[in-house]
């Protein structure tokens, strides 16, 4: 086991180099105008330096002067020591940047997640064990729709509904206009208030998939010789179907969930947008479209090391949670 | 008896007869299978629908993807500005000097109500005439009018010194005639100068200027709007040279001494937000255009990518795939490696960069379509080259591929006509899938503004108007029809694809 664990993080940290040469390489190709800009307006204030000066220095102080290869060794040896340079939009470290607006992403995606954990399970079990009833077309269809759902379109019908015809909740942002007089209790609640809207988009357009994962799972234990066999020795329906089948079909929940846990830090990069709301995901957003190289660097290897992460963990759980795997 | 007689000649056939039993192909049990699923057969229907209304409704409609259609709004729009004259307007006399400086002082000299005031040691004598009317002179010698009623000439010929002097006073001490320069003149109440029959000019406190362009102030309009002013009316009817009455309404604007004459004009403007009609189903966008037809055309778009980038994925993932899994070793390591690499690139940051670094370029929209289906295309194949893999991968062990090995079947022949076919229907199951979350991807791309662009409709784009709040509250017709189309496009292939999943199992029962 343990062999296998280090194994599997080695030949991670291997696709992780590749991943991040991949994506430094890409960003250096991009024509981004953005140091160009800067050095444009550095070279205009009054007794500057002239701009082509300002252009070097610049582009020396960001490593662009360096060629692909030694600069993303440059990049790399900084990035392991947690440095990942200065966000050129927000003008303060990428990880400063960072940790202010991670907690936000974390605290929304845990809600969305435990919410879809609590719809979806159920859901996803009753379909299975009434399978071809109206209830389970119902499900499925219900699942599908909310896989096939728009983001941004449900997000702007819940918008239409929500804030603008029946008022309740703002149209943007996380804080209402008057967050500043409020006492603590009132700035969260204002904060609860503001995230609802974006937790109910993410939780509707998210939770289609677990709800089917669950059905087919169910469905094949369902099948399985050891449930005809429970049936068979006369056990109640409702014995075998949450003592026998339910905790067999955990073994690939638990699996799943577990490998999805990282990726409630990579936060939610169209709803947070569409709301407005300052998690990691807008933030994100607001830095790439504005081609800030190191913001960039940053978000996406962090993606990268999340979706390592979480296939690690599954990998990992799926031997720990069924007796029946050996790793080699 | 003969019924028995039959019977017993049914019961006859052997069980392996196939009179015993009606045989079904592989395709038909699949398509029987499919078609029982009442989702998929929705799910088909959807397609369906939608196709028509793509690729069949953009040549039915009447209108062009991008054809912008006008109308006429009626506009109120400010004609013309009236202001009363408050300022001291000077008229020098012939061969005499009375430059800014000396203005300046005699407004100073006027305010103090002073008679004279003396600039470079020359004194100046102030001549109250009448109210807000003055003249200047030294030593006896009028240098200047200081006057605040303005003389109009109506030939645009100015009149002469000693007329603008007589004709103020005459005006100013009410008398209805005056004589200057040897000539009679004539002077009415409305301060029509005139000779004999013929009018010359007037005097009025009005300044009457055109704030559109290319409009010509006539003298009977600005007379009638100067009584309008008097009047202090709120709306005017005027007629114009060629007899027409135009309706004017006016505004005064205390603080700056306006009125401003508005005109309720037709203008000739782009149809933007037409509410639904006979003539355009769904209204028209914010320029103009049809939205039924952006809507069609708007789907052949999304169509169109989706399935591009669903051939560049599943080319990409079958060869991939395929060459992994019959080679296995070194190979197949390889290539999974570089699937891993590649399921850890973040997709939709990519894409939002790659969107951004194009709109820095300024690349043409067309380009644009080319560029985001090649990269969704190579960011897609590796869950197909996995797939095709792993099937691949059993399917190598079985007899019929030691058959095709005994029978020297070339390896390319062997990997694409005899493993490839195997893994279709899995292959048709996930292509069908992905080609919803494609549809879906380029929407919110489109939507973010990053991924189709204007001129081309995309249902996506369609809905990025809603960025303006306006749109979102009061144009629903605009983006809620995009919305639908979008929903039923991608509820259509997951139903489809589904109802596929389950037929192609030969596990399941019905």
């Amino acid at each position: 086991m343990k062999k296998f664990i280090i194994k599997r993080i080695l030949i991670s940290i291997v696709i992780l180099l590749c991943v991040t040469f991949i994506i430094y390489a890409l960003m250096r190709c991009l024509p981004s105008s953005f140091v160009e800009n800067m050095a444009m307006t550095l070279s205009q204030a009054p007794g500057a330096k002239s701009y082509d000066e300002w252009l070097q220095q610049l582009n020396a102080s960001y490593g662009l002067d360096k060629g692909i290869f030694t600069g993303y060794l440059t990049w790399l040896l900084e990035a392991v020591q947690g440095n990942f340079g200065d966000s050129w939009e927000y003008t303060i470290p990428v990880m400063e940047k960072f940790s202010q607006v991670i907690g936000l992403s974390v605290v929304m995606g845990g809600i969305s997640f435990v919410l879809q954990l609590i719809i979806a399970i159920p859901l996803g079990i009753v379909a299975a064990t009434k399978q071809y009833s109206k209830l389970d077309y119902g499900i499925t269809a219900g699942a599908l729709i909310g896989i096939s759902l728009p983001a941004f379109f449900f997000a702007t019908l819940l918008k239409l509904v929500f804030s603008v015809k029946l008022g309740w909740f703002d149209l943007y942002g996380l804080v209402g206009r008057n967050y500043a007089q409020l006492d603590s209790w009132g700035k969260f609640l204002d904060m609860a208030h503001h995230l609802v809207l974006p937790i109910a988009t993410l939780v509707i357009v998210s939770v289609g998939s677990l709800m089917r994962y669950t059905r087919t799972n169910m469905l094949e234990v369902l099948n399985a010789d050891y449930i005809r066999t429970a049936r068979a020795k006369g056990l109640s329906e409702h014995t075998v179907i949450y003592k026998h089948a339910f905790r067999n079909t955990l073994i690939p929940l638990v699996t799943i969930i577990g490998g999805s846990l990282p990726g409630l830090f990579s936060g939610a990069l169209i709803t947070e947008t569409l709301f407005s709301i300052p998690g990691i995901g807008y933030t994100s957003y607001t830095a790439m479209s504005n081609g800030d190289i190191p913001f960039s660097m940053f978000y996406m290897t962090f993606i990268a090391i999340l979706t390592l992460a979480g296939n690690l963990i599954s990998d990992i759980l799926y031997a720990v949670v069924d007796p029946r795997v050996r790793i080699a | 008896m003969d019924d028995l007689k039959n019977k017993n000649t049914q019961e006859e056939f052997s069980l392996n007869d196939d009179r015993r039993v009606k045989v079904l192909s592989p395709g038909a049990m699949v398509a029987k299978r499919f078609f029982r699923n009442r989702l998929a057969v929705v799910g088909l229907t959807m397609l369906i629908i939608m196709f028509v209304f793509s690729f069949i409704g953009g040549v039915v409609s009447p209108y062009g993807q991008d054809e912008q259609f006008y109308t006429y709004e009626v506009m109120n729009q400010d004609y013309a500005g009236v202001v009363e004259n408050n300022d001291f307007r000077y008229t020098i006399a012939d061969g005499q000097e009375f430059g800014t400086i000396l203005q300046a002082q005699f407004l100073l000299a006027s305010n103090n109500q002073a008679e004279s005031f003396e600039y470079k040691d020359v004194t100046y004598d102030l001549t109250l005439e009448g109210p807000d009317f003055y003249t200047i002179s030294s030593n006896g010698t009028i240098l200047a009018i200081a006057a605040k009623n303005i003389i109009n000439s109506e030939s645009g010929e100015d009149f002469s010194f000693n007329v603008k002097l007589e004709a103020l006073r005459a005006y100013t001490n009410g008398e209805t005639s005056f004589s200057a320069d040897g000539a009679d003149y004539t002077l009415d109440a409305d301060g029509n100068i005139m000779q004999g029959s013929e009018t010359l000019g007037y005097i009025s406190r009005f300044v009457v200027s055109p704030i559109e362009n290319g409009v010509t102030i006539s003298r009977e309009f600005k007379e009638q709007i100067s009584e309008a002013v008097d009047q202090q009316l709120s709306e005017v009817d005027i007629v114009d040279d060629n007899g027409e009455t135009q309706h004017f309404e006016m505004s005064y604007e205390p603080e700056t001494g306006v009125w401003t004459i508005i005109r309720a004009e037709e203008t000739y403007v782009y149809d933007r937000y037409a509410s639904p009609s006979a003539k355009h189903w769904l209204g028209t966008d914010g320029n103009g255009m049809d939205m039924l037809t952006r809507l069609m055309y708007g789907g052949r778009v999304s169509l169109i990518i989706g399935f591009i980038v669903v051939i560049i994925s599943g080319a990409l993932g079958i060869i991939m795939g395929g060459i992994a899994g019959y080679f296995g070793k070194w190979v197949d390591n390889l290539i999974m490696r570089i699937v891993d690499v590649f399921y850890c690139i973040p997709q939709m940051p990519m894409i939002i960069i790659l969107g951004a670094a194009m709109d820095a370029m300024q690349v043409d929209p067309m380009m644009r379509m080319f560029y985001l289906m090649l990269v969704l295309g190579f960011l897609g194949w590796p869950s197909i080259a996995r797939l095709v893999r792993g099937q691949i991968l059993s399917l190598r062990e079985q007899e019929f591929m030691t058959a095709t090995e005994a029978c020297g079947v070339r390896v390319s022949r062997r990997i694409f006509k005899h493993l490839i076919p195997n893994v279709i229907p899995q292959l048709i199951v996930i292509c069908t899938m992905s080609l919803g979350s494609t549809i879906l991807t380029e929407a919110t791309l489109s939507f973010l503004g990053l991924g189709v662009k204007f001129p081309f409709a995309s249902w996506g784009n369609i809905i990025n108007d809603v960025n303006n709040s306006y749109v979102l509250t009061n144009y629903l017709f605009i983006w809620i029809p995009a919305g639908i189309c979008l929903l039923v496009t991608v509820l259509g292939f997951n139903f489809v694809g589904d109802g596929l999943r389950d037929a192609f199992d030969p596990k399941m029962k019905r």
